[in-house]
Formats: C-alpha cells, sequence, structure tokens
C-alpha cells in the first residue's frame, strides 16, 4: 500500500513537474512563431467535394463569402491560392455540384466570392470553405452566420506550409 | 385532483386545446419559408421531429390519465401505440437527415459535431429508444413494479429535456413562439405527471398492476 501511495505521488509530482516547466517551455517557440495556423473546424469538410472549379460567382449570387489567406508564423498574405466554397443556399443543397465554387485570392491575400443566399440548413446558417492545393496544410472551415438574415459571411485563413 | 380538474373543464375543451395544441405547430411548420429550400427528403424529415415534439406532449397526458373519457387501460394501451409512433418518428427523422446528408449525421451520432443542440437530440433518440425498450420487456422483465416505472420515466424525462433542448436551439422549420410553446407545454406536462405519479415512491398508487 504505501509503495503505491508513494508511486502515485510520484507520479502526481512529476506531472505537475512537467506542466509547470513544460507547458512554458512549449509555449515560447510557439511565441517565436508569430501567428498561430488555423486549424479545420469541426464538420468543416462534410460534403466537400475536390476540385471545385474557379467560378466568377456560384449561381445568381446575391451573397458574399470573403476571407483572407495569411501564413503562419509572419502573417504574410498568400497570393493566388484557391479557396473553396459550398453551402445551402436558395439555389441548392450542400451535396449539389453546382453549389460549389472556388475563387483566387487577390495580391493581398484577400478572396471573395458571390454565391447564392445561404439558408440554415441542419439547424444552422453556415458556410463551408476549404483550403487544398497542397502547398500549404489543408484547411476546412464552416463559419456560421449570426444571423441567417445575413447576405455576407467571412473566413480568414492562417495556413503552415505542408 | 384529476377528477376535480374533471369536473371543471368540459371533456370537450380539453380535447380541442389538445387538438390545437398539437395541430398549430404542425400547421406553422408548413408555412416555414424554409421550406422552399428543401428537397422533400429533408421536409418530410423535419416534419418527422414536428410530429415527434407533438406525440411527447400526448404521452404525459396518456400516462398521468389526465384525458377525459378514456379508461386507464384505454389511455395505457394507447400511451403504447404513441410510444411505437414517437419512436417510428425518430427513426424517419434521424434516417431522412442521413440521406440528406450523411457527414453530418454521422458527426452528430458520434458527438463530434459542431453544433451542441445535435447532442441533446441524440441523447433523446437514445433515451427514447430506451424508453421504449423497457415498455417492450415489461412482462419479460423480473423488475419490482416501481423499479421498472422508475428507469422507464426516467429514460422518459431525459427524452423531453433532451427533445426540448434540441428544438429550441435549432433554426429550423418550426415557427419559433409555436415551438417555444409546444416545448413548454411538453416539459410542463412531464414534470407534472412525474409529480403527480409519484414516480421517485416504491409505493403503488393501484394496489393491481394495469
Amino acid at each position: 500500500m504505501a509503495t503505491d501511495a508513494l508511486t502515485r505521488r510520484t507520479v502526481l509530482a512529476a506531472g505537475v513537474a512537467a506542466m509547470v516547466t513544460g507547458a512554458p517551455g512549449l509555449l515560447v517557440p510557439a511565441r517565436a512563431q508569430g501567428l498561430a495556423p488555423t486549424p479545420s473546424m469541426r464538420g468543416g469538410s462534410n460534403n466537400y467535394q475536390p476540385g471545385a472549379s474557379i467560378v466568377e460567382r456560384i449561381g445568381g449570387g446575391g451573397f458574399w463569402m470573403s476571407g483572407t489567406v495569411r501564413r503562419a508564423g509572419d502573417g504574410a498574405p498568400i497570393p493566388g491560392q484557391r479557396i473553396q466554397v459550398w453551402a445551402h443556399t436558395t439555389e441548392g443543397r450542400e451535396r449539389d455540384p453546382h453549389s460549389h465554387g472556388a475563387t483566387l485570392t487577390d495580391a493581398d491575400g484577400t478572396f471573395r466570392l458571390e454565391m447564392p443566399q445561404i439558408v440554415p440548413t441542419f439547424g444552422q446558417p453556415h458556410g463551408h470553405l476549404a483550403y487544398d492545393s497542397g502547398d500549404f496544410e489543408t484547411v476546412f472551415l464552416r463559419p456560421v452566420m449570426r444571423s441567417a438574415e445575413q447576405t455576407s459571411l467571412r473566413a480568414d485563413f492562417v495556413l503552415r506550409p505542408a | 385532483m384529476n377528477e376535480q380538474g374533471r369536473r371543471r373543464v368540459p371533456g370537450s375543451v380539453i380535447w380541442a386545446a389538445l387538438l390545437i395544441a398539437v395541430a398549430v405547430p404542425i400547421a406553422a411548420a408548413a408555412f416555414s419559408p424554409q421550406l422552399a429550400w428543401r428537397d422533400p427528403v429533408y421536409i418530410g424529415a423535419g416534419f418527422a421531429g414536428v410530429v415527434a415534439m407533438s406525440l411527447l406532449l400526448l404521452q404525459p397526458l396518456l400516462a398521468g390519465g389526465y384525458l377525459p373519457d378514456l379508461s386507464v387501460r384505454r389511455a395505457r394501451r394507447i400511451h403504447r401505440w404513441v410510444g411505437a409512433g414517437l419512436v417510428t418518428a425518430v427513426v424517419i427523422h434521424v434516417g431522412g437527415l442521413w440521406v440528406t446528408s450523411p457527414p453530418d449525421v454521422l458527426d452528430a451520432l458520434l458527438f463530434r459535431a459542431p453544433t451542441f443542440f445535435s447532442v441533446w437530440g441524440v441523447v433523446a433518440m437514445w433515451a427514447v429508444f430506451g424508453a421504449a425498450l423497457f415498455a417492450l420487456l415489461l412482462r419479460r422483465i423480473r423488475l419490482k413494479w416501481w423499479a421498472w416505472r422508475l428507469g422507464h420515466t426516467s429514460l422518459a424525462a431525459i427524452t423531453v429535456v433532451g427533445s426540448v433542448v434540441h428544438a429550441v436551439l435549432i433554426e429550423g422549420t418550426m415557427e419559433t413562439v409555436t415551438k417555444v410553446l409546444l416545448c413548454a407545454l411538453v416539459l410542463a406536462l412531464t414534470a407534472k405527471v412525474l409529480v403527480d405519479l409519484r414516480v421517485w415512491t416504491t409505493e403503488t398508487r393501484r394496489k393491481r398492476k394495469v
């Protein structure tokens, strides 16, 4: 029993020591790296279809999806990156190929794609975005609109080189 | 208490009120602008959910014997049929959503969806399946009556709370006011029957099992 307790105490002490000394140790290089990469959101890749083509706009338009693409670390804007967008809209379901489209980021790393009005599906009005061109690690985003009345939605990417 | 209540309010009024409570939320959902952007399977799945909530309203009324002109035995029998309907509605709801968007339903079932309300929905689903299983096993398992009732009503209570939170948090086809009123009614009646039947006690109110 005594050995048991001792072992447990040792393990606990070691754990606490590791947390105290290890956590700042981990944080320092992260801080040195600067801007952290955007993690993929839960459910972000749902109904994703690879290879959506670059379009002027998706369907009839009327709703704007926009955002920025920057590099992890120094936060430099990344031009010419392909961002795919899809959502449940007034013109189709997430799974419909015509609900999907892609655009490229400008010189300042921003993108803007017109698409049909997003309407609530599966309980929330939300959109999907993907970066999956390979130069950087793949990221799937699923931003939610504060209100179904909104006519625009924003999503920002911070990418880490693959 | 029930006897007095029955004498005060004519039976026809209670039945009419029940009909309104069930029909109005369904009718209001039928006018949802969101239906225009959905295909038939998704619409069916949504309405199965609305119907399930309406059936949840009937269950405490039947279990508590609050409905006029129904014998306890008859009310119990209808309670079982409504329970079967409830399970069917939930299966159609989840099945229809699966057909509409498999990854979203898979995420919900695995408790990894980004939507908080889906957790409540999935918990309510398992609870209603459990409550139905308890009902099916009533004569097959050797449980004390009070233990059986406590198990069944606990699962029923989880079903109700889970379903109500699920529905209230969702931005779906249900119209907000009718949705909240129906949910409040379901919660209140469930609480009432649990208290009236004193489900936590080991005594039986009626000497014989029905």
